[in-house]
């Protein structure tokens, strides 16, 4: 087998994602730092399995950045954008003005010329969604101020890639000429004041022939049911406006942008996501992992110590900037420190702005090299930051609130209850306890909603409930029960932990959100475990079999019947850790569940449910 | 014997009689006490966790407030469900035989109320009637109820009587020392009117 068949090619970029991307997953450095460091190894630089083949397959993987942006494009629903235009216009909008002007002065100082200072400068103001909503995601902070901050910020800097793609030939040095993407264009000749203008008349052509071309067609082909025909017409659509965009000498990730948004609102939608998604996904990777691969590490290795100051420089400098703005938008200090040591990394996009300027000459193919390592780097760094933070500086912030607490504190407001996670699932259980004349102690993470909940009188602490001093400080000591009900099931485990080792008298009872969660907690030892959604669930069930004419209390006994046989084969089902073993009885009880619960359940459960029986009427009636 | 009591009270925390009986024989040996209400807060009991428990005793106590001439509607409902056919009564219906059923009840209304002149026009052994024939449908010996009357105005040295009563009838019953024979007699010949739980000498 020749080494350059495509065969041999495609073996090796999926091999390597295979292998890398799981890998970093269990690290926690997120997929865009696996496939990257996929690269780096398949790379030149270690293995060497692709060598050249590395360029040509990045023109390919760049197509993945355009399907990207079509789906980001897509992701901009016009509601959303309203609602949130204050803090994404303001907050996102400033964050990457002053974050470019800034880094991109601190470059001009280091002696850049202006245009490329300036490019630097854009670049490097834009964030890691991809790493960052990941992060806030699993600290169960995105409903916080500080998420919705950092998610604010997150949708500006994509929406400003578009203009940044659009700028960047207004900025390239006279002379060369532009983008090697660009030599099918047709206008490559012109000044730049043309270009402009053919580029609104292609943007203004695009919005007409979304309207009244591509939704037609896409009636059309969504009438003929075959799903492969869609896909054919979602992938073709992006070609085709790749295409055509490349012609007017467009980029084309402006153009499936664009093509993207007029398709947020139509009803194919969410149809021409899924389809795309998985293109999306491969390609990205295969991107990423391009990256890596061209990653050039023989300029590293000449001068670490500039890398690293530019790292640390970068990060810092974003840090300023995010912590001066969160100050202006009036976050509270612990949701501004939050919201600002998320995003001081460099994001994914910067890669395809990197190597966009490269080839469009922008910026000299040596910075830009560097430019990809300080990138990855930063990335890279982003968990050990937030590891770094949530160890040292926020115990030190929240330290100093309950302190204030603590002295606020009497020990005659001990309650013998303590609810640890206050969202929608929370406060519904305070709220009952309240009514049922039961007071508790509220620990939240989220400072905002303890302000609030201040305000009406409720007593509430702010802070990890999975720490020693805020559960002492809550009076765990006193209580008899804790109710943990954080959003995330890691967070959750890390309290029953913590409650095990400190406060063992406590009865732990616990939020799941579905079986492997509760097995979790079963492991962990708890007793009284709660999965989020299975009484509403079978409430909504119990409703079906009302509307279809089912007597009301045979129904209501199905669900609670259904719900003691469920609660039963989970605990069943939690002895069997093994896959295969699991596997094996959950087919068993899911029998056993579809005989008892079947087409003619009634009848089955009065196999079970003889009180009724004819039989058992004395009467016989 | 070995007595099982069924104790259903749908507002327990609010009542007087049955908390003072309750505490007076909960600790005793040889007594097993199921709190239905706690058991079955949502009505769905199952009949297949009751029955092999009913199988253990030889004595079942059914121990509630009169209401409407009848139990709480959960005991209504452990009957309906556990006194299955071909396990209770009917032709293989045999798993009860021979054990022994009593009520022991509180009342609102004294001793006159439950009298042919009095406000409810009957005793209450003849508003036991439907208890009597499940027991006599299930082969099981109907014992006689032990009734605490008038429980809104009963005073607290009146009640406890009747606790320490009932915890001598449990013992002698448990212990075996009770005359069975003569208990049976009496039940049988409780005249209507006749308001049992005034306890014979034996007891006391």
């Amino acid at each position: 087998m020749s080494n350059e068949s495509f065969f041999y090619q495609a073996l090796v970029y999926l091999a390597t994602m295979v292998v890398f991307v799981p890998l970093a997953k269990k690290l926690n450095l997120g997929s865009v730092l696996g496939y990257l460091l996929g690269g780096i190894i398949i790379g030149p630089a270690l293995l060497g399995l692709i060598g050249q083949s590395g360029q040509d397959l990045m023109h390919f993987a760049e197509f993945g950045v355009v399907m990207m942006l079509f789906l980001i494009g897509m992701e901009l629903e016009p509601s959303l954008l309203w609602k949130l235009r204050a803090p994404i216009l303001g907050l996102g909008g400033l964050q990457v003005v002053v974050t470019a002007f800034l880094i991109g002065g601190l470059a001009m100082l280091c002696g850049l010329p202006w245009n490329e200072a300036l490019v630097i400068g854009m670049i490097l103001s834009l964030s890691s969604t991809a790493i960052v909503l990941q992060i806030l995601t699993e600290k169960g902070q995105m409903g916080s101020a500080a998420g919705q901050s950092a998610f604010s910020v997150l949708l500006f800097q994509d929406i400003a890639v578009i203009p940044m793609l659009a700028i960047f030939p207004l900025l390239a040095p006279a002379g060369t000429t532009v983008a090697a993407e660009e030599s099918g264009s047709l206008i490559a000749n012109q000044p730049a004041w043309v270009k402009t203008i053919v580029v609104l008349g292609a943007v203004f052509g695009l919005v007409i022939g979304g309207r009244y071309v591509v939704k037609p067609v896409l009636h059309i082909v969504a009438r003929t049911r075959l799903r492969e025909l869609f896909t054919a017409s979602a992938l073709l659509l992006v070609v085709a406006i790749a295409v055509l965009m490349t012609l007017v000498g467009l980029s084309p990730a402006l153009g499936a942008f664009l093509g993207g948004v007029l398709l947020a609102n139509s009803e194919y939608r969410h149809e021409l996501e899924s389809d795309i998604e998985p293109f999306k996904g491969l390609l990205l990777g295969l991107f990423f992992i391009g990256v890596g691969a061209t990653i050039n590490f023989g300029l590293i290795e000449q001068s670490p110590w500039i890398v690293a100051g530019l790292v640390v420089g970068i990060m810092i400098v974003k840090f300023l900037v995010l912590a001066a703005l969160g100050k202006l938008f009036r976050l509270s200090r612990d949701q501004n420190l939050l919201f600002s040591f998320a995003l001081p990394q460099v994001g994914e996009f910067a890669f395809v702005l990197f190597s966009f300027s490269a080839g469009a000459k922008l910026l000299p193919q040596q910075l830009v090299d560097m430019m990809m390592a300080v990138v990855a780097i930063s990335m890279a760094l982003t968990p050990l930051v937030m590891l770094a933070f949530e160890k040292f500086i926020q115990p030190r912030f929240s330290n100093a609130s309950d302190e204030e607490e603590r002295e606020a504190d009497s020990i005659d407001e001990r309650h013998a209850v303590i609810i640890a996670g206050f969202d929608h699932f929370g406060t519904v259980i305070g709220r009952f306890l309240r009514a049922s004349g039961v007071p508790a102690t509220v620990l939240d993470l989220d400072s905002d909603r303890v302000d609030l909940l201040r305000r009406m009188g409720l007593k509430v602490h702010y802070g990890d409930a999975s720490r020693f001093e805020l559960l002492k400080s809550a009076g765990a000591e006193q209580a008899a029960i804790i109710v943990i009900a954080m959003a995330t099931p890691e967070k959750n485990l890390e309290v029953v932990e913590a409650v095990k080792k400190h406060f063992p008298h406590l009865r732990m009872l616990v939020r799941a959100v579905d079986n492997a969660d509760a097995f979790e907690l079963m492991n962990a030892g708890v007793l009284n475990i709660y999965r989020e959604t299975i009484d509403t669930s079978l409430r909504l069930g119990t409703d079906v079999l009302k509307l279809l004419g089912r007597r009301a209390y045979q129904s209501q006994r199905a669900a609670r019947m259904f719900r003691r046989f469920d609660e039963k084969s989970l605990k069943g089902l939690s002895a069997f850790r093994d896959d295969k073993q699991y596997v094996n009885a959950a087919k068993e009880r899911i029998e056993e569940l579809q005989k008892m619960i079947q087409a003619d359940a009634y009848t089955n459960m009065m196999i079970r449910d003889t009180g009724w029986e004819r039989d058992n009427a004395e009467e016989r009636n | 014997m070995k007595i099982l009591i069924l104790f259903a009270h749908p507002a327990f925390e609010r009542s007087r009689v049955h908390a003072r009986l309750i505490k007076a024989v909960r600790t005793l040996p040889g007594i097993t006490l199921r709190d239905l209400y706690e058991e079955y807060p949502d009505f769905d009991v199952l009949p297949k966790l009751e029955q092999p428990l009913l199988e253990q005793f030889d004595l079942v106590i059914l121990q509630h407030p009169f209401y409407w001439y009848s139990g709480p509607a959960l005991l209504k409902q452990w009957m309906d469900l556990v006194l299955e056919h071909g396990w209770a009564y009917g032709k293989d219906g045999t798993a009860l035989k021979g054990k022994y059923l009593m009520q022991v009840i509180s009342t609102g209304g004294n001793a006159h109320a439950y009298s042919p002149e009095g406000h409810h026009g009957h005793a209450v052994y003849d508003f036991l009637l439907p208890f009597r024939q499940t027991a006599a449908l299930c082969h099981m010996e109907y014992l006689p109820p032990y009734v605490v009357p008038g429980s809104a105005h009963i005073d607290e040295a009146e009640l406890g009587r009747y606790a320490d009563g009932y915890v001598q009838l449990l013992q002698s019953l448990s212990a075996g020392t009770a005359d069975l024979k003569a208990l049976l007699r009496e039940a049988e010949a409780i005249a209507p009117g006749g308001m049992p739980g005034q306890l014979p000498a034996r007891f006391s």
